[in-house]
């Protein structure tokens, strides 16, 4: 019997220590290969956003390589799958780092995986690219911002619709999470410093994967026929949108009556269905598809060849992907090396091509200059781009429409400043992880 | 067609364009249409070239003055433009109206109607417009379609005019009026004259203007009264008159009161087309789980097949959309009953009466099915187009108006309910069933097959599954996740039904959707959904086996 | 000094064999992984990296987790497809704690509300906010939320005798609604984004080695005591009345015993135990939102314990191990198709593995012992000693 019990003490300890063994064995990091991290959901409710870019990533890597790859090293992908399971987003990031030892990561889309990823990379000092339009008030040491900012999207969009169409109602209809409460609360704010008053603005929110939208979009209706010339602006993300244009058809509310200007639907949302009913509402965002460029032709090209579809379409959130990317390599190039800090260092003022002509450059608050585009829709599931910024915008972390975020600066290039949230009445840096 | 129309009536059209400039005297319009366009200073091949510029204002004046001139061409030039067809070919600035072929544009010399040929995408400039362009075009035709041949044409304009009403519009509509037969459409144009009146500068046309529009349902007309009742800031009344005030406000009061009967009806709507769409959904699962007692969690899968089922039919008939609904709904019924039948020929058979382990073969079988289609159709949502009679909505009146294709799915599911009911009552085959369901080892004695019933039934529920894939693909996304929302949602339903019992299902599948639609106006969509859920745990305290439970020995086993 | 009697007392430990190792395993873990990961330098062979202390601890927490859910469904019969909700509210409350610890830490620096509320333009502290910057009340809420919620849903439901699959569906029922309400920003629970950005907790920074360690070895240790803790219910007579409820209700009820009374307890101690893991659980990962509240997560949580064995409750923790560990390799190691691996495997577990991966083990052992009996009898050699025998009760 105690023979018996030893033997199987012994074998336990040893399948701990082996399981141990085998999780922690980190494969030797190969120096040849300069590693890049790609941490977009494959699977799960955001895949379907979210594994377009994974391929943009993997084709930029690929074309990388034919040039000969940086420093005269080749990159190597390394493609998990958080599984559009937030803690999966930090425990990944880990993973790649700690164990995979990537030079940089490319990844996340909702905010939330951003969140959920930034005391990781914070810790373990990493470099990683978002590139989806947010909500800003943020603005990390290890994060660089290639999407848009809110006043890279929303206000002009709001401008356009006050100026062009003579808009005086608003419908400010969201998703409810972070992105559409904190944009609606800055064009809340900024509505009423224009002189609309409360009644002529309907909030809205709805939850994820919103489907039966007869009620709502009644009272759209409803709200819209009060005399005066109103607009919908929707913050509605991802799935829920279909069925809530498709009511909005079927109800016939056109375009031309009450326009929709979205931030969240771009070429790859529109391809989901037919929109012939859809033509004239518009969507603001810094790139489109049809925007005439020869950048922006071989662009499409690469990507019809990498994917070996000539229907795939392209979007904002790719073209964030591709400058970001190219910044990388810049910064990689002039720093010599992939080293995090002396790549930050080296990527201030960085300039790279925009798709849609101009160029980007990265601001000093690891957010880029963007040109802002308002668009129609098509029959053919395009955009007809009906408006422009003069020039490039440059993307602000904290909003200036917001009492608390106005007093805050992020500056990491300046050394009086040197953080990302620097409040400018106390004087202080808050909210720093290292 | 609209288009041949158009032609048809183009020289009468023509006459009354020409007027435009003479609004005052729209008598005069019966002048010759030579003379006037004799008389023209305005050059009409400058103006059309003129669209060829980025600055909308410009062009909106250039449509203006196309659409006035009164040239032969002018409406070959603002149809393209409406529909987003004309073009510049870059080298050479010649207007052109391009329709696609495949990849190229074939190409035509919009004013001299010279076949271009075709060109490459890369060599055209799209005249673009926008939607304030697009109004304007709007309004511009449907004066023109005013006195159109076709009722319905009329009929439409006339709603169009009521939708963005212009002054200068007036002339036309008192002729239209007069010279209008159908009483409906008459009614139309005299509201839509009536609602340009309100914002006249003369007291009289404005009062004439409240009392013409009345409380007519239409929302325009509500519009209308509101901006009459508009106040400053200090909460007087713009409007000096106190009796076109009063006629406003009753108008207004009555036109409020026709609005909530009617609001009741429409939430009455939503919440049967809810109750449906719920019901489509809940009715296999209540087959394979409220039956056989197999927790399938891969249901939702099941419905997302149908979907995908739809897609693939409308990629195989692309040029006959109109009917592949038809097609699909056999189709979809086959995929997913093939797919339900090997399911449970390869897994559920093994585990009958283990119905908490069937919930997890069936996840496992779930998972696999969403990567299955993700690897095949990409993760993307798949674009399943509407057709043509299911787009839209039914205008019962101004007020009231019903989307089709909301109407059929209703109509729809009481159909696939209805068949089920029959299936499972009148024919051989539901007999057996029920059979194999109330006594197992009775049924197999009497010489009945039961494993080869378990299989169709599987395969009925999930062939049923699909047959909702089809509806649904009509509403929403059509993408992997499509199942996991239906799921927890259909069981729901089941339960809250009474498990085991079709009319249960129906009951508790439309009084969910009602009650649903009932709160969300007051509470919100995510409070009402809540508040549903937490009337079903509270519900099932009070009866534990659901609203239709089965009764019996056989139940406790 | 004595030794340890080895009577009675012990016997819900001694008689129990897979516990046992389960047991040592556990406890090996629990010290060694610290040791490796401290002591042992990083460029050592031996180096347990934090990444993998990470991954353990969360493991632990599953492990806890899929426990609670087997004491309840192995040994009662109650099959709870809400369990996640229990879990994620002992979460939110070590969340909401480790949130007021923050301070003036946050982005806007504000010393009272947490960001999401200042950039909400909150003005004051939500009062089910109070209370939760002291350490000792959080706990007491990681304990007594979860409790309370089960003892009035267990109370309801048991009462009125609701049972099996229309148990099950509302207790998916009230784990949805738990989401889709934790979901609205106006709850004051942060949304969508739920809680994040933690610093750290007693005063150690949740950055530093040391501190993950440390939440490595309480998750360890409650673990362990946890296990024991059921164990000693399971084996008790209160147990065997468990079972009796599990396989025949309404005879139990007409033996006398008040079925909901023992019902409700043992769902109740469940709903503890996963809000134990939950607030074990928000601290190592870093992270607490309401996606925890998803019904498939908690179905999830039932495919662990299926895998592992329903009915031994080291099954059910070895299950939770397994399945976790598979799902990080295929995740990183296939990323397109770990779903037809994962998939396959629960369909194949209960075809083949109808018992789990503990069952299976057990029957084998039992058809070799069968053997040997078989011929050792043959032999006619010395009477066979006794073997412990592997716990059959399913």
């Amino acid at each position: 019997m105690t023979q018996h019990k030893k033997n199987w003490l012994k074998k336990a300890a040893a399948a701990a220590t082996a399981c141990t063994l085998s999780l922690s064995a980190s494969m030797a990091i190969a120096a040849d290969t300069i590693k890049v991290g790609v941490l977009h959901s494959l699977s799960g409710t955001m895949a379907i956003s979210e594994t377009t870019l994974k391929d943009t990533v993997l084709m930029m890597v690929e074309e990388q390589n034919k040039k000969g790859g940086l420093l005269g090293k080749k990159l190597e992908p390394v493609v998990v799958d958080p599984a559009s399971n937030w803690p999966l987003f930090a425990e990944k990031t880990r993973e790649l780092l700690e164990k995979e030892k990537v030079d940089v990561i490319f990844g996340c889309w909702t905010s939330v995986s951003r969140k959920s990823v930034l005391p990781v990379i914070e810790e373990l000092n990493g470099l990683m690219f978002y590139p989806v339009q947010y909500e800003g008030e943020e603005s990390s040491k290890n994060v660089f911002y290639t999407g848009a900012a809110p006043n890279q999207q929303a206000i002009p969009a709001v401008d356009y619709l006050m100026k062009d169409e003579g808009v005086k109602r608003w419908v400010l209809a969201g998703t409810d999470y972070v992105y559409p409460r904190t944009t609606n609360k800055i064009l809340e704010s900024y509505l009423k410093a224009k002189g609309v008053k409360a009644g002529d603005i309907m909030i809205n929110y709805t939850p994820f994967g919103h489907s039966d939208w007869q009620t709502i979009v009644s009272d759209i209706k409803k709200f819209g026929s009060a005399g005066k010339k109103t607009a919908v602006v929707s913050t509605i993300n991802g799935d829920a949108n279909v069925p809530f244009y498709k009511e909005l058809a079927n109800q016939g509310i056109s375009a031309e009556d009450i326009p929709v200007v979205a931030f969240s639907v771009g070429e790859e949302e529109l391809s989901g269905f037919d929109t012939s009913p859809l033509v004239g509402h518009l969507a603001a965002w810094n790139y489109f598809q049809s925007v005439e460029n020869d950048v922006n032709e071989s662009f499409i090209k690469k990507w019809h060849g990498f994917t070996k579809d000539k229907k795939r379409v392209t979007n904002d959130p790719m073209e964030a992907t591709y400058i970001g990317f190219k910044m990388w390599a810049k910064a990689v190039e002039k720093a010599g090396t992939t080293d995090v800090d002396k790549v930050r260092s080296n990527i201030y003022g960085v300039t790279v091509a925009n798709l849609t002509g101009g160029k980007a450059k990265m601001l000093p608050n690891h957010h880029i200059t963007k040109p802002v585009l308002i668009g129609e829709i098509q029959e053919d599931g395009q955009f007809d781009v009906v408006w422009e910024t003069d020039g490039a915008v440059p993307g602000d972390a904290w909003t200036d429409f917001l009492p608390e975020s106005a007093k805050i600066v992020s500056n990491w290039k300046d050394p009086k400043v040197a953080c990302g949230n620097y409040n400018t009445e106390t004087k202080k840096c808050s909210g720093q992880n290292y | 067609m609209r288009w041949l129309l158009l032609l048809l009536t183009k020289g009468f059209l023509c006459v009354w364009l020409a007027a435009l400039p003479m609004l005052s005297q729209a008598e005069d319009a019966d002048s010759n249409e030579g003379d006037s366009a004799a008389e023209e200073v305005f050059n009409f091949d400058e103006a059309v070239k003129g669209l060829d510029t980025k600055s909308y204002k410009v062009k909106g004046k250039k449509i203006q003055g196309i659409a006035l001139s009164g040239h032969e061409k002018a409406l070959d030039v603002l149809m393209p433009l409406s529909e987003g067809n004309l073009f510049a070919v870059k080298e050479t600035g010649v207007i052109v109206e391009g329709i696609k072929e495949d990849s190229l544009y074939t190409v035509t010399d919009i004013l001299s109607g010279e076949k271009i040929g075709q060109l490459k995408k890369k060599a055209l400039r799209k005249i673009r417009i926008n939607n304030k362009l697009r109004r304007q075009l709007r309004g511009l035709m449907a004066m023109l379609e005013l006195t159109h041949p076709d009722d319905a044409v009329r009929l439409a304009a006339a709603d169009n005019i009521i939708k963005s009403p212009t002054e200068s519009m007036l002339p036309f509509l008192a002729q239209a009026i007069e010279k209008e037969e159908v009483s409906a459409i008459k009614d139309s144009m005299i509201i839509a004259q009536g609602i340009i009146w309100t914002t006249s500068d003369v007291t009289e046309t404005r009062f004439k203007g409240v009392e013409a529009i009345g409380a007519h349902p239409h929302q325009a007309v509500k519009g209308a009264l509101l901006r009459v009742l508009q106040k400053d800031e200090e909460g007087n009344y713009l409007e000096p008159n106190a009796y076109i005030i009063e006629a406003a406000e009753k108008g207004l009061l009555e036109y409020e009161r026709q609005e909530n009967v009617y609001k009741l009806i429409e939430n009455l709507f939503f919440g049967l087309s809810a109750g449906s769409v719920l019901l489509l959904a809940a009715v296999g699962l209540a087959i394979t789980f409220g039956v056989m007692g197999v927790i399938n969690m891969a249901h939702g899968e099941m419905i997302m097949l149908g979907a995908y089922t739809t897609f693939v039919v409308q990629q195989l008939m692309p040029n006959s959309i109109e009917y592949s609904l038809f097609v699909a709904i056999p189709a979809a019924f086959i995929v997913s009953g093939l797919f339900g039948i090997a399911i449970e020929r390869g897994v559920i058979r093994y585990l009958y009466g283990r119905p908490l382990e069937t919930l997890l073969a069936t996840f496992g079988i779930s998972l696999i099915l969403q990567q299955l289609v993700r690897s095949i159709f990409s993760p993307l949502n798949r674009a399943v187009i509407t057709p043509e009679w299911m787009s839209g909505s039914w205008h019962v009146n101004g007020m009231l108006s019903l989307t089709y294709n909301r109407i059929y799915i209703v109509i729809f599911s009481v159909m696939v309910f209805v068949g089920l009911i029959l299936l499972l009552k009148r024919t051989h085959f539901g007999l057996q069933m029920r059979a194999v369901t109330l006594n197992r080892p009775m049924a197999s004695s009497m010489g009945i097959r039961t494993g080869w019933v378990d299989a169709l039934t599987f395969g009925l529920g999930s062939g049923i599954a699909g047959i909702a894939g089809v509806a649904i693909s009509q509403l929403t996304n059509v993408g992997p996740n499509l199942g996991q929302s239906y799921i927890i949602d259909s069981f729901m339903v089941v339960v809250f039904g009474g498990v085991g019992n079709l009319f249960g299902t129906l009951f508790g599948a439309m009084s969910l959707g009602i009650i649903n639609k009932f709160a969300e106006p007051w509470t919100g969509a995510v409070l009402a959904k809540i508040l549903i859920l937490v009337a079903i745990i509270l519900f099932i305290q009070r009866r534990p086996r659901g609203m239709f439970a089965l009764k019996g020995r056989f139940v406790e086993a | 000094m004595t030794s340890i009697p080895k009577g009675p007392m012990l016997k819900f430990l001694t008689e129990d064999a897979g516990g046992k190792r389960l047991l040592i395993a556990l406890a090996v873990l629990t010290v060694a992984v610290p040791f490796f990961n401290l002591a042992v330098p990083e460029s050592s062979a031996f180096h347990v990296s934090t990444y993998t202390v990470a991954l353990l601890g969360k493991y632990l927490c599953y492990g806890l987790l899929a426990l609670a859910v087997d004491l309840i469904w192995g040994y009662c019969g109650i099959l709870s497809l809400g369990h996640g909700a229990f879990f994620a509210l002992g979460g939110y409350a070590m969340g909401m704690y480790l949130m007021r610890q923050i301070g003036d830490r946050g982005v806007y620096g504000n010393p009272l509300l947490p960001d999401f509320m200042v950039f909400l333009n909150w003005t004051e502290l939500p009062w089910y906010w109070y209370g939760f910057d002291s350490f000792l009340f959080a706990m007491v809420m990681v304990a007594l939320v979860p409790g309370l919620l089960a003892f009035l849903f267990g109370y309801l439901a048991f009462r009125s005798r609701v049972t099996g699959v229309y148990l099950s569906i509302i207790t998916q029922a009230l784990t949805y609604a738990l989401m889709l309400a934790f979901f609205q920003n106006d709850m004051g629970f942060g949304g969508n984004n739920g809680l994040t950005d933690f610093k750290d907790i007693l005063g150690f920074s949740l950055q530093e080695d040391s501190t993950k360690v440390a939440l490595f070895a309480a998750s360890g240790v409650v673990l362990i005591l946890s296990y024991i803790l059921c164990r000693y219910i399971v084996a008790s007579k209160y147990g065997r009345i468990l079972v009796a409820v599990r396989d025949a209700e309404s005879r139990t009820r007409f033996m006398g015993y008040r079925v909901e009374h023992y019902k409700l307890f043992v769902f109740m101690l469940s709903a503890v135990l996963a809000g134990i893991a939950g607030a074990l659980y928000v601290p190592q990962v870093g992270i607490i939102n309401p996606g925890e509240f998803a019904p498939l997560y908690s179905i999830e949580i039932i495919i662990w314990v299926a895998v592992g064995g329903r009915g031994f409750l080291y099954g059910a923790v070895i299950g939770a191990l397994v399945v976790n560990y598979a799902k990080t390799y295929f995740t990183a190691a296939f990323p397109e198709i770990w779903l037809f691996m994962l998939g396959g495997l629960f369909v194949l577990t209960t075809l083949f593995l109808p018992r789990g991966i503990v069952g299976l083990a057990s029957d084998i052992k039992e058809k070799m012992l069968a053997k040997k009996v078989q011929k050792q009898a043959d032999v006619k050699d010395e009477p066979v000693d006794t073997l412990p025998k592997a716990s059959t009760e399913v």
